[in-house]
C-alpha cells in the first residue's frame, strides 16, 4: 500500500517520521491543544507542525478527531485549553470570520453550497476587503462597480480552470455533490488563502471527477504555492497528492511521516485495523477493487 | 351589492393600514426573507415606532419629527437588546426571544403603573395634530366612487409613500455585495464564516434596519388611527405581517406590496359580503354581524392553506428557488 508513493524530496525529505516533529518551515503550529465534549477527548495533540507550501494529508479512523481539529483552528470550535499559531500568529480567540481573512481558509466535510445563489455569486461572495460590504456604500454602486467587476473577472477564471463556467448563472443547489465540491473548493480559493482545510474533498465524488479535484489539490501547490491541509479517508489519494501524512487517533497524533513510510507504520495499521486484524489489509483491497456488496 | 362590496374591498386595500402592514412586511422580508432571521415579534417594533410618536407627542408635548425620530431609535435599541444575546445562536431562539419580548412591551404599556406615560389600557390620543397640519390637500372628495376624504389622501401618500421608499432601499441593497452576504448568511451562516464574513455584524444591520421598518410602519399605523391602544399590538399582527410576506412572496422586491394590497382586498371584501349578506337577511343567524370577524378570519385561513399547497412561492417568488434543497 506503500510501495506506489514517491520517496520524500524537497525540504522534508531529513524530517524523521516521528509524532510531534519540528518542521524547517512550519506555517501552522500546534501546542497542547485539547477539546473534550462531556467524558469524551475529541482532540488532544501536544505538538504538531504543518510545513509551509506542502500538502498534509490527514488521515485516521472514524471519530479520530480530525474534523474537530479544523474546527478548533478556523475558529468554529474553541478548545479547552492550548494554543496554536498561523504565520507566527497567536489564534487563541480569533473568530471564524478573522481566521479566513489572515488567510486560513477551511472547506466543509458535508458541502455548504449556497443553493438558491447562483455559482458566479457563490463565488463572488468569496473576495475579501469588497468596499460594496458596507451598509451605506452598497447604496452608492459607483464605489463598488469597479471592484466588482474585478472580482467577477477573477471568479470567471476561477470558474473556468475548475471546468465550471458553463454552469455559472445556475443556481448552486442545482449542482451534483460533487460538482459542489468543486465549488467549496473554488469559492475558498476567491478568499486567495495561504492554508487551505480541506475536510474530505474527495468523500461522494464519482471516480473522474476525484482526478480532476486530485489535480486541482496539486495545483494549489505546485502554482499558487498555497499551503495544503486536506483529511481523507481514501488512501489512494492520500498516498498519492500527499508530501507528508499525520494520523491521528481518539483525538491524538499517532503517527507522521511521508507517504512511503506512514503507510506500514504499526501504529497506524492498528489504529485503523485493531491490533489483532493481521490479515485485514488484503480485505481492505478486495472491497475497494468494487466487490458486489 | 356586489360594486358596494368592490368598493369597500378597494378602500381597505389601498387604504393606510394596508400601507402600515406592508411596512411591518417590508422589514420581515429583510429579516426572514433575506437574511433568514426569524423574527416573531415584528409588532414589538411596530409598538415602539407608534408609542415613541404617541408618547413624545401626547405625553410630552414634543414635535411629531422628534417623536419619528424617537421611535425609529427606539428600534434600534430593541434589536440590540434582542440581538446582541441571540443572534450567536441558532434560529429558533431569535424567534423564541422576539415573540416573548412584543408580549412584554405590550404588558408594560397597557400596566397600570406606566399609565402617567402611556395611558395604560385607555392609550393615548392627540398627538396627530402636527401631521394633519401638514396635509396639502385642500378639502374633497378624492378618487372618484371611492370618495375618499383629504386626510385619507394624506394618510395614504405618506404611508404609501414610505412603503415604496423603503422597498426601494432594500431593492437597491440586496443587488450589491451587502445584499449577497446577507443572502449567504440566509442559505449558510457557517459558509459565510469560513469566507471571512463578520456573520454576526450583518444579521445585527438585519434586525436593526427590518426593525425600524416596522417601527414606522407603527408609527405610520398611530398617526392613521391617531390614537394608540397596547392591545392593538398583539401577536397576531405579527402573523397577518408573515401571512402578506408569504402570499406576495418571500424574498421579492414587490412581494410585500402586492400581499398587502391582496390580504386586505380579501379581507375587506369578505368582511363587506358577510355583513352585507348577512343585512340583508342571506345567511343564516350563526353567520350574523357578531361572527363576520371570525368567519373573515377561517376563509382567510382556508385561503392560506391553499396557497401553501397550490402556490407556496406566493405570488411573485420562484418555484425553482423553492425547490432547492436549502442545505
Amino acid at each position: 500500500m506503500s510501495s506506489d508513493a514517491p520517496a520524500p524530496t524537497g525540504p522534508l525529505a531529513d524530517v524523521a517520521p516521528e509524532p510531534g516533529v519540528a518542521k524547517p518551515d512550519p506555517i501552522l503550529v500546534i501546542d497542547g491543544v485539547k477539546r473534550s465534549f462531556g467524558g469524551i477527548t475529541a482532540v488532544n495533540v501536544d505538538h504538531l507542525e504543518i510545513q509551509r507550501g506542502m500538502i498534509t494529508g490527514l488521515i485516521g479512523p472514524n471519530g479520530a478527531g480530525k474534523t474537530t481539529l479544523f474546527n478548533l483552528m478556523t475558529g468554529f470550535d474553541t478548545p479547552d485549553q492550548g494554543s496554536w499559531s498561523f504565520n507566527d500568529r497567536s489564534m487563541s480567540g480569533v473568530p471564524s470570520y478573522k481566521a479566513a481573512r489572515l488567510g486560513m481558509v477551511r472547506t466543509f466535510q458535508l458541502t455548504k453550497a449556497l443553493s438558491r445563489m447562483t455559482v458566479l455569486e457563490n463565488m463572488q461572495l468569496g473576495a475579501v476587503g469588497q468596499s460594496g460590504e458596507h451598509f451605506l456604500a452598497a447604496l452608492i454602486p459607483p464605489l463598488w462597480r469597479k471592484q466588482e467587476e474585478e472580482i467577477t473577472r477573477r471568479a470567471d477564471e476561477l470558474l473556468a480552470r475548475f471546468k465550471m463556467d458553463h454552469m455559472r448563472d445556475d443556481h448552486a443547489g442545482t449542482l451534483s455533490g460533487g460538482q459542489r465540491k468543486l465549488l467549496e473548493m473554488a469559492r475558498a480559493l476567491m478568499v486567495e488563502p495561504e492554508l487551505v482545510m480541506l475536510d474530505e474533498p474527495m468523500a461522494g465524488v464519482n471516480p473522474a471527477l476525484t482526478q480532476s479535484l486530485l489535480g486541482h489539490v496539486k495545483g494549489l501547490r505546485d502554482d499558487e504555492g498555497r499551503t495544503v491541509v486536506f483529511v481523507e479517508h481514501d488512501m489512494d489519494v492520500v498516498f498519492d497528492i500527499s508530501d507528508w501524512v499525520v494520523c491521528m487517533a481518539e483525538g491524538a497524533i499517532i503517527a507522521e511521516g511521508p507517504p512511503s513510510v506512514i503507510g506500514s507504520n504499526p501504529a497506524v495499521v492498528e489504529a485503523y485495523l485493531g491490533a489483532t486484524h493481521g490479515q485485514a489489509p488484503e480485505r481492505r483491497k478486495k472491497r475497494a477493487g468494487g466487490e458486489p456488496a | 351589492m356586489g360594486t358596494g362590496i368592490l368598493i369597500d374591498a378597494i378602500r381597505t386595500a389601498i387604504g393606510p393600514t394596508a400601507a402600515a402592514y406592508a411596512l411591518l412586511a417590508v422589514g420581515l422580508n429583510m429579516h426572514f426573507g433575506y437574511t433568514g432571521l426569524l423574527n416573531f415579534g415584528q409588532v414589538g417594533f411596530m409598538l415602539v415606532g407608534a408609542y415613541g410618536v404617541a408618547i413624545t407627542v401626547a405625553t410630552f408635548g414634543g414635535p411629531l419629527w422628534l417623536g419619528v425620530i424617537v421611535g425609529v431609535l427606539g428600534a434600534v435599541v430593541l434589536a440590540l437588546i434582542l440581538g446582541i444575546p441571540t443572534l450567536r445562536l441558532r434560529a429558533d431562539y431569535l424567534a423564541i426571544t422576539t415573540i416573548a419580548a412584543a408580549e412584554i412591551l405590550r404588558f408594560l404599556t397597557r400596566n397600570s403603573g406606566s399609565e402617567p406615560v402611556t395611558g395604560g389600557v385607555f392609550g393615548l390620543r392627540q398627538f396627530s395634530g402636527d401631521f394633519y397640519a401638514l396635509n396639502p390637500y385642500p378639502p374633497g372628495s378624492y378618487l372618484g366612487v371611492l370618495g375618499l376624504s383629504q386626510n385619507r389622501m394624506w394618510q395614504m401618500t405618506v404611508g404609501w409613500g414610505l412603503v415604496f421608499l423603503f422597498t426601494l432601499l432594500l431593492w437597491a441593497l440586496m443587488r450589491s455585495p451587502w445584499g449577497r452576504i446577507i443572502r449567504s448568511i440566509r442559505e449558510d451562516e457557517d459558509a459565510a464564516r469560513s469566507l471571512g464574513k463578520n456573520v454576526f455584524f450583518y444579521k445585527m444591520q438585519s434586525l436593526v434596519l427590518g426593525g425600524v421598518i416596522g417601527a414606522i410602519g407603527g408609527a405610520v399605523f398611530a398617526l392613521t388611527l391617531q390614537t394608540v391602544q397596547p392591545d392593538t399590538f398583539l401577536p397576531q399582527v405579527t402573523f397577518f405581517a408573515f401571512a402578506i410576506l408569504i402570499l406576495g412572496g418571500t424574498a421579492t422586491t414587490i412581494g410585500p406590496i402586492v400581499g398587502a394590497v391582496t390580504f386586505w382586498f380579501i379581507i375587506a371584501g369578505l368582511q363587506s359580503t358577510l355583513r352585507r349578506s348577512s343585512d340583508a337577511g342571506l345567511l343564516p343567524d350563526f353567520f350574523g354581524s357578531q361572527a363576520v370577524g371570525a368567519t373573515t378570519l377561517t376563509f382567510v385561513g382556508l385561503l392560506l392553506m391553499l396557497l401553501m399547497i397550490f402556490r407556496p412561492q406566493g405570488l411573485f417568488g420562484d418555484k425553482r428557488e423553492m425547490q432547492l434543497d436549502v442545505k
